[in-house]
């Protein structure tokens, strides 16, 4: 088999897998956080409670973010190596600001949080989720700053054969961070926001612990349709940089082969020829194309037929247009679902204004279930359509994915990673799944609550020791 | 006044033995679960008291990573690939350890506990073991070609030397470990604890020796660095008796202090050993990887620097201070959250 696609499916299966657990714990530990200072405020012990109990679904979760975290920053090196000489001197460094800025801060501090309850004055250990909220944002702050080189490089020069940082603060104020991080940092509240209510909708579904998972729903489904909105409003700015950025990018997201007239129709949906460079059927909506791009309802769009001529004359002969079928169906995909997720908060939001919660919503409750699934839908396609939008390069206009890999591993030793990566992956997740229905199940209230009534001796000297 | 290539090569050892300092331990109780406990709730025990750090300790193995990455980017890329396999099981065995601890306590049922037990066994005793052999095959010579690129077979990552280095360090970390249990225990798994770590100290010594005899006449290092290392050397011996000593009269937390800086000494000195290299050749010195011509520009080194610089301070002290909020010894008794 092929080493770049051993290597690119090794990469993109291990980071999508990555990428369920990091908006999670991103998410929820800002709403965690949240509840925990509503206790401080209220001094309410429900709202300990809850923090306890969403953030039992949080360390479980933290935990599997933490490991596969691990593997990410080794392949950098272990599969791309070609790759890491390149850009090294650039990328190399959020990488490591990462390391000592965000990852220290929520290690150590996820650490006093969980073993703090009791040993730690209480605004301390509210600051302690605090700093691992804050950490985690960070985290995500530089890995995309990281991110946004290779799809916007800045900030650098090329000096012996490589890319070499020359203007950091440039790195740091590149235009695809500014749309990039809100953008996914806001999915992340959400992704985390929507777990809560789906949980929550089902217990009211059950009718247990009514009281608690009513208000743990208010809380999170405030989250959610915030963070949706923001998450769709930065959308729309993250695609007016694309037009100017990486039109290829924008033009197969589109489906668009030739020019789009102006003004611009947005194809809602379109059956795709690669091979003969066309579309059959297609349905469009006039107009909005110009409006994503542009924010009016004017204004051309470059089709890839005429990119692809554009940049074969910047970069030499070769095929610069992405797997379109892809790229465009993933957009749709996650615009679709991020929609769905605006609708779905501004009803909650309405039924918990108009005090309607307690009413029969079985229909929405069933549906909110089912929605847990939607942000992780739509981070995962919206990491497609980025990435292999992004194709034939990894940083483009600069590198190829195929110049990127590591000459000296051999396609066998990437087919062996691949196997037992995804055979641990696998693994996990069904671990991962079994934990977070028993949490579930047994509820806030049910834990740790048998045993101290039990004949164990052990176990008297345990609520002796927690009075005291 | 040292280069900034010179500064980010001190950076990379510090995070380095840093991380053999602190993961070290960890790994050392991680190991000593199987043997060590008698009972489950010895077991757990031994679980909590590296319950709130061992992540932040991890934490350490990825900044160096990380700090490489940044300051030497040839570097990084011509070992992380050169070392693929071994890397992959370095992985699994992390990635299996860290979800270990969380999930070990979450169903009570005899076969998870045991299966998630024999992970965190496996899981503590792979990565010093695998870190052993790579830190060793850097202190051998690797076949790096003009290109920069590593390729080595089974027995050139594995043969006699880097094994006698990969044992060393599990040994060392278990010790290391052994020490951290007898201050954070009380009764009898603190009394088994120091008398484990007590005869574990003969094999320790033995392979230590041997090592240090190995790296002598199978390496270039003491050529290159022969006074240093040999005052290094010196100084870890008097470490290591220092150890025993301590451990004979119940002073713990000297003697853990003491297996502590037989790890800084060891660690230290390999780095020692190969600065100014990075990597070296086996094929031809010409083709050696330095901290000159496997690093960052000097714009990127001194961002780095910076950043470095200014952060520093604040990680170790919330890390101190974590050390410090957990200072109080674990009873079967209490509550254990793992």
């Amino acid at each position: 088999m092929d080493p770049v696609l051993l290597s690119r499916i090794q990469f993109a299966s291990t980071t999508i897998f990555h990428f369920i657990f990091v908006p999670l714990s991103i998410g929820l530990a800002l709403i965690i956080a949240i509840m925990q200072t509503m206790y401080l405020v209220k001094g309410k012990e429900e709202y300990k409670k809850m923090a306890k109990f969403w953030g039992k679904l949080f360390l479980i979760n933290f935990a599997v973010g933490v490991v596969t975290g691990i593997l990410q920053e080794f392949q950098f090196g272990m599969n791309w190596s070609d790759y890491s000489r390149f850009v090294g001197d650039v990328f190399g460094a959020p990488l490591a600001i990462e390391a000592l800025l965000a990852f220290f801060l929520e290690s150590t501090f996820i650490g006093l949080w969980i073993f703090g309850w009791d040993r730690l004055n209480k605004r301390v250990h509210l600051l302690c989720i605090w700093l691992v909220a804050f950490g985690t944002a960070m985290s995500a702050f530089w890995i995309l700053l990281a991110n946004s080189f290779m799809q916007h490089p800045v900030g650098f020069s090329i000096t012996n054969g490589r890319a070499e940082m020359n203007d950091f603060w440039a790195l740091v104020t590149n235009g695809q961070l500014l749309v990039e991080f809100p953008h996914t940092v806001l999915g992340a509240f959400a992704t985390g926001a929507f777990l809560i209510t789906g949980i929550s909708a089902y217990k009211l579904l059950k009718r247990q612990d009514v009281q608690f998972f009513k208000k743990s729903f208010q809380i999170a489904i405030i989250v959610s349709l915030v963070s949706s909105i923001g998450t769709a409003l930065w959308g729309h700015q993250q695609a007016q940089y694309l037009v100017h950025t990486q039109p290829m990018k924008m033009a197969a997201s589109e489906g668009l082969w030739g020019k789009s007239g102006d003004p611009a129709a947005w194809t809602v949906f379109a059956t795709i020829d690669p091979a003969k460079q066309e579309n059959g059927y297609e349905f469009q909506i006039p107009y909005l194309l110009s409006f994503l791009s542009y924010s009016k309802f004017s204004g051309e769009v470059k089709g890839m037929l005429e990119l692809q001529a554009e940049y074969e004359n910047t970069y030499g002969p070769g095929n610069y247009i992405p797997p379109v079928r892809t790229t465009f169906w993933s957009f749709r995909i996650m615009v679709a679902a991020g929609s769905l997720m605006i609708l779905l908060g501004l009803y909650g939001v309405y039924l918990m204004a108009r005090k309607k919660m307690d009413q029969p919503n079985t229909w929405y409750w069933r549906l909110m279930l089912w929605s847990i699934a939607l942000p992780f839908i739509g981070n995962t396609a919206g990491w497609v359509m980025t990435e292999f939008g992004r194709q034939p390069w990894t940083v483009f206009g600069l590198m190829r994915t195929e110049d990127s890999i590591s000459p000296s591993v051999s396609a066998g030793q990437i087919l062996f990673s691949v196997i037992a990566f995804s055979l641990i992956y696998l693994i996990l997740a069904i671990v991962m799944a079994f934990l977070f229905i028993r949490v579930i199940k047994k509820g806030p209230y049910d834990t740790g609550v048998k045993e101290r009534h039990s004949q164990d001796p052990f176990d008297k000297e345990e609520s002796v020791h927690d009075l005291t | 006044m040292i280069s900034l290539n010179e500064l980010w090569f001190i950076l990379v050892a510090v995070l380095f033995v840093g991380f053999f300092f602190l993961e070290g331990f960890d790994f050392g109780v991680g190991m000593s679960t199987k043997f060590l406990a008698r009972t489950d709730g010895e077991r757990r025990v031994l679980i909590n008291s590296i319950g709130p750090f061992w992540d932040a300790n991890e934490v350490w193995l990825i900044t160096a990573g990380g700090a490489m990455f940044a300051a030497f980017p040839n570097w990084y890329a011509t070992l992380f690939s050169g070392y693929y396999t071994p890397l992959v099981f370095l992985l699994l065995a992390l990635i299996g350890r860290g979800v270990a601890f969380e999930f070990r306590g979450k169903v009570k049922n005899e076969v998870w506990k045991k299966t998630w037990d024999w992970v965190i066994f496996i899981g503590s005793i792979l990565p010093p073991l695998l870190l052993g052999v790579v830190f060793a095959g850097l202190l051998k010579g690797l076949p790096i070609d003009a290109k920069m690129e590593m390729n080595a077979g089974l027995f050139d990552m594995i043969n006699g030397y880097t094994l006698v280095g990969g044992i060393t360090v599990v040994v060392l970390c278990l010790v290391h470990g052994l020490m951290f249990t007898t201050l954070r225990t009380v009764g009898d798994l603190q009394v088994r604890a120091r008398k484990l770590a007590r005869v574990m100290m003969v094999p320790l010594a033995i392979l230590l020796a041997v090592f240090g005899m190995m790296t002598y006449f199978m390496t270039d290092v003491f050529e290159v660095r022969g006074t240093i290392l040999t005052v290094l050397a010196v100084i870890g011996l008097i470490a290591f008796l220092l150890a025993g000593f301590f451990m004979a009269r119940k002073r713990d937390g000297w003697a853990f202090g003491m297996t502590g800086a037989v790890i800084i000494l060891a660690i230290g000195s390999a780095f020692v050993g190969l600065f100014p290299r990075v990597m070296i050749s086996s094929i031809d010195q010409a083709f050696n990887l330095t901290i000159h011509n496997a690093a960052s520009g000097a714009y990127s080194l001194k961002v780095m620097s910076i950043v470095a610089l200014a952060l520093l301070p604040f990680v170790l002290g919330y890390q101190i201070w974590s050390y410090f909020v957990f200072h109080k010894r674990l009873h079967e008794k209490e509550h254990l959250e793992y």
